[in-house]
């Protein structure tokens, strides 16, 4: 049997020993409730199994020239970092609840905790959380802990996929939940404001956006502030290799999705959530915080540490009902991150910056395709008009071999025509060539092709 | 003090070399930008480590080293499954087209027909789960076993919202993870506890006395953190729906039952799997997990957006427009890389190989608690199915002897601990689930260290106290690190 040990001699022996049948093993499960024969297929090796999968995976279109991107990246992963983490030390260990056998686990997270604060510019970081989405309404729900208050105002530049996952968490809940609209790509400072009042517990904002529209929030910290409001900023990695942090903007809580650090797209997981913080908040942030001690010895040691918050200690009274976390991808980030190093991660953020530039002037050029927002100042994505709906140019452009951006109008109202382009540091210039040259091919004929 | 030493632990901050590099700059094709705004960028690169390649190769290699995974030894952490995790998933999840895929594809115009390979691994995990649980459909969005409850309590409430009933309440055994209280209470549930009675199993009569018109449902584990199965699983069911109520089956423990009994027979309405427990995916040091949910018919209606489809032309398509769905919980469609991994455990197994699981996993638990039931006070004195619980007897703990003792002195003779101090209901409870993969040859090994460490406890209990010793340190000192609050490198 696949994965078994014991063989049938040693069964006998074993069961005899214990003084039991195999028919009375399952002897306190009332016949009633056994299940008949399952209809299940009968098992395959492992040289089937691989067959069976590797023509699945041709099933996928994984290799088109892609410009996608909303929150979701396809950056460059050095090849030490799937070697390092898919060590079984690693891979196969489970929450490090002995300390003595996890010293490695527990170490590689606090540093992924300090890479975290260092590069949000915030005091606390926790070892993760599930994804970007649900860190934001992880970080949402510690917000309101703090304030003691139940009003959100979130800004329609955040990505809406967090928005619609921050509308389902707080459908039970007593929470009134703002959404500010249609702006001009950039946060309108007079919308925000608008919507903050005594009740504001939290202002959550992106930073770049969803429209990789770069912005400095620290007014709309002071404005928040003043009323006694916590901000939140949710912000991508790769960004803060260049931009300015929001620990310096007078973020409060800052959260993120951290799947550009060193993993793979994957289908949409597994991925990382971060969050970080003030240490005078730490004891409200949700899920597993490894800090450092000494041991009997006095030798430097790691353990997991304000316990109280969580599940396993104050159950229904908890911060947080997250239990495993995603630390293996934690892991992964913290290698990403110190592979990288101090001048790689600024360097890859430039590059990305550089292409999307040369990508941006590059398309603006063709007739018909229109820069959406003034706003000007973006980091790797940005939005473009085309002269008719934008979902069906790209799906056009597919036949090309091109995944060339994704439609804003699953998400917005009146971008029927837009189209948000993202660029990594892995598109070349060839690849850009190329996608304007079939973007070009593909709007001729088109009413408002070459009106310009 | 003698802090120092020769295997001091070094942060990786600390190892950093001004100047050093692990990577190569990528010279630019497209010349350099000049859309920056001085503004917005920051004064000084974020302070990472520079160090090259090698340095942190040695690095996370050592660190990995002071760690101890089911690769390394047996690994009997209770409610936790630690079984072996099969290599080859981890191929498979490697693969470009699955590795590469963007979540967004779909979502392109006719983007489903460019990820049918990876829809149609989530739709055949989804039938084999459902015919492993007699559930009518699953969502595999829940990133882990705590988000899965968190998404069926909401599943919970979008129910009664849907029927106009007002209810407040979910009842919670005493013996449950604390996950179970928690996930109802962050989705607006006030949390009842049901006590257990003498044979470890939920309170019936307490049961039929604290549930009443407020009751939304009951959280159930069977067997239970006891390792016990309640025969009178489909009474509580019954007792649940004569008030409306939903009947929520928590499945971290399903290895015990795998292919031999199902929840949706019992008479349970939702249900989450641990694919990381029962289905083999790596705990990956405390995840990444993944925790699908399935529902009775009746439920379908509410599951999480998207679902996969299959559509007339037999092709498999993502449906969104689901009105009373309660919305999604995770961005795209869960924690895919897991899926696949379990849907490969899955096809290796196939029917016979799950029926081998369950057998394994309850025998190798029965012969290792009929090992040690004299030596240790067991908590219930019964068969059990994958897990047991056990303390030091009277005599270790008039000698000072505790849990944690044992479980440090264990340490030393090469094995991981079970879970200790959980459930919480059983004084100094060592919670010791075996699995399937583990050998007689293995579990011997376990017994004899058992013993052995039985007979310290009275004999030398100094041995015990002052355990482990074979490791890079011992006993951190938790306290200090609570009060001193060192949690990053700044
Ligand atoms: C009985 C039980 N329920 C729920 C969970 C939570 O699962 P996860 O850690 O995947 O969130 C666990 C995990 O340890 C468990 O043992």
């Amino acid at each position: 049997m696949p994965f078994i040990a014991n063989t049938d001699e040693q069964r006998r022996e074993m069961l005899e020993q214990t003084g039991l049948s195999a028919e009375d093993l399952f002897a306190d499960i009332p016949p009633e409730l056994r299940a008949e024969s399952l209809d299940l297929p009968i098992g395959m090796n492992e040289q089937q199994v691989s067959g069976h999968l590797e023509k699945l995976a041709e099933k996928n279109h994984a290799r088109l020239v892609s410009f996608l991107g909303g929150g979701f990246y396809d950056h460059f992963i050095p090849a030490a970092v799937p070697a390092l983490a898919s060590r079984g030390e690693f891979a196969t260990a489970y929450t490090p609840y002995q300390p003595e056998l996890a010293q490695g686990t527990l170490q590689a997270m606090y540093e992924f905790q300090s890479a975290v604060c260092r590069l949000t510019g915030m005091e606390v970081s926790n070892a993760s959380l599930y994804d970007g989405g649900t860190a934001m309404y992880e970080a949402m729900m510690m917000a309101l802990r703090i304030t003691r208050r139940n009003r959100v105002v979130i800004d329609e530049t955040v990505n809406p996929i967090y928005r619609v996952m921050i509308e389902s968490y707080t459908r039970n809940l007593s929470i009134d939940l703002e959404q500010t609209c249609c702006g001009e790509g950039q946060v309108s400072r007079e919308r925000i404001f608008e919507l903050i009042d005594e009740n504001t517990g939290a202002v959550i904002l992106q930073n770049p956006n969803f429209f990789g529209i770069i912005d400095d929030f620290h007014d709309i910290a002071e404005y928040a502030h003043e009323r006694g409001a916590l901000l939140i900023v949710s912000v991508y990695p790769i960004s803060l290799g260049l931009h300015k942090p929001p620990g310096e903007m007078g973020a409060d809580i800052v959260c993120g999705e951290g799947q550009s650090l060193g993993l793979p797209l994957s289908f949409g997981g597994p991925y990382l959530g971060f969050i970080a913080g003030r240490k005078k908040h730490v004891r409200k942030m949700p899920g597993r915080i490894i800090g450092e001690t000494v041991d009997t010895d006095q030798r430097r040691s790691f353990v997991m540490t304000l316990q109280p918050r969580e599940q396993h200690i104050r159950r229904d009274k908890a911060t947080s009902n997250i239990c495993s976390n995603e630390s293996l991808c934690a892991l992964q980030a913290v290698i990403y991150l110190s592979l990288m190093g101090k001048q790689g991660l600024a360097e890859t953020a430039e590059l990305c910056a550089d292409k999307a530039s040369y990508a941006y002037s590059r398309l603006t050029s063709i007739p018909g395709v229109e820069p959406h927002f003034h706003a000007k100042w973006f980091f790797n994505e940005f939005v473009l008009d085309l002269p008719e709906p934008a979902a069906e140019v790209i799906g056009r452009l597919i036949e090309k071999g091109l995944a060339a951006g994704f439609p804003l109008s699953r998400y917005y109202r009146g971008m029927e025509n837009s189209i948000l382009i993202s660029l990594t540091e892995k598109r070349t210039k060839e690849e850009i060539g190329y996608l304007a040259e079939a973007l070009e091919g593909a709007l001729e004929g088109s009413q408002a092709g070459g009106s310009r | 003090m003698s802090g120092g030493g020769m295997n001091e632990a070094k942060l990786i901050f600390e190892k950093s070399v001004e100047g050093r590099r692990a990577t190569q700059k990528t010279p630019s094709d497209v010349g350099h930008s000049v859309n920056l705004n001085p503004d917005y960028l920051r004064e000084a690169p974020p302070e990472l480590p520079e160090l090259s390649e090698l340095d942190v190769v040695r690095h996370f290699t050592e660190l990995s080293t002071r760690n101890f995974g089911v690769d390394t030894g047996f690994y009997p952490l209770g409610s936790c499954t630690m079984k072996y995790n099969p290599k080859v998933t981890e191929r498979i999840a490697a693969l470009p087209d699955f590795a590469g895929l963007h979540p967004l594809l779909p979502q392109l115009r006719l983007g489903g027909m460019l990820t049918q390979g990876a829809l149609e691994v989530i739709w055949r995990t989804d039938l084999l789960l459902r015919e492993l649980t007699g559930m009518a459909g699953f969502t595999m969005q829940p990133l882990a076993g705590a988000h899965g409850e968190l998404t069926g309590i909401m599943i919970m409430a979008a129910y009664h919202r849907d029927r106009g009933n007002s209810k407040t309440t979910v009842l919670v055994p005493d013996s449950a993870h604390g996950t179970n209280p928690a996930s109802a209470a962050i989705a607006g549930y006030d949390v009842v506890s049901v006590p257990s009675d003498e044979n470890g199993l939920m309170d019936l009569d307490a049961l039929r006395e604290q549930v009443d018109d407020r009751t939304a449902g009951v959280m159930l584990t069977s067997p239970n953190t006891l390792g016990l199965f309640n025969p009178r699983v489909k009474e509580i069911c019954d007792l649940i729906h004569s008030v409306d109520g939903i009947a929520y089956y928590d499945g971290a423990n399903m290895n015990a039952i795998v292919g031999r009994a199902r929840p949706g027979d019992f008479g349970f309405d939702i249900v989450h799997l641990n694919l990381h427990k029962t289905f083999a995916t790596p705990h990956g040091g405390g995840g990444p997990g993944s925790g699908p949910v399935g529902v009775v018919e009746g439920l379908l209606p509410f599951l999480p957006v998207s679902l996969v489809v299959k559509r007339e032309d037999g092709t498999l398509a993502l449906e969104y427009d689901r009105p009373k769905s309660i919305g999604y919980i995770a961005p795209f469609y869960g924690n895919f890389g897991i899926v696949l991994r379990a849907y490969v455990y899955l096809l290796m197994l196939g029917r016979d190989g799950f029926l081998g699981v369950s057998e394994n996993a309850v025998l190798n638990a029965n012969y290792l608690r009929t090992k040690l039931k004299d030596v240790y006070r067991q908590a219930y004195d019964r068969l059990c199915k994958h897990e047991f619980v056990i303390s030091p007897s009277k005599a270790m703990e008039e000698k000072g002897i505790r849990a944690v003792d044992i479980a440090k002195a264990l340490i030393d003779r090469g094995f991981h601990p079970p879970t200790v101090y959980f459930p919480t209901i059983v004084r100094e409870s060592m919670m010791i689930e075996p699995v399937e993969t583990e050998s007689k040859e293995t579990l011997d090994d376990f017994a004899e260290a058992m013993l052995e460490i039985a007979r310290l406890a009275k004999e030398q209990p100094e041995v015990l106290t002052g355990a482990p010793r074979s490791t890079s340190v011992r006993r951190p000192d938790e306290t200090k690190a609570a009060k001193e609050l060192n949690i990053a490198s700044l």
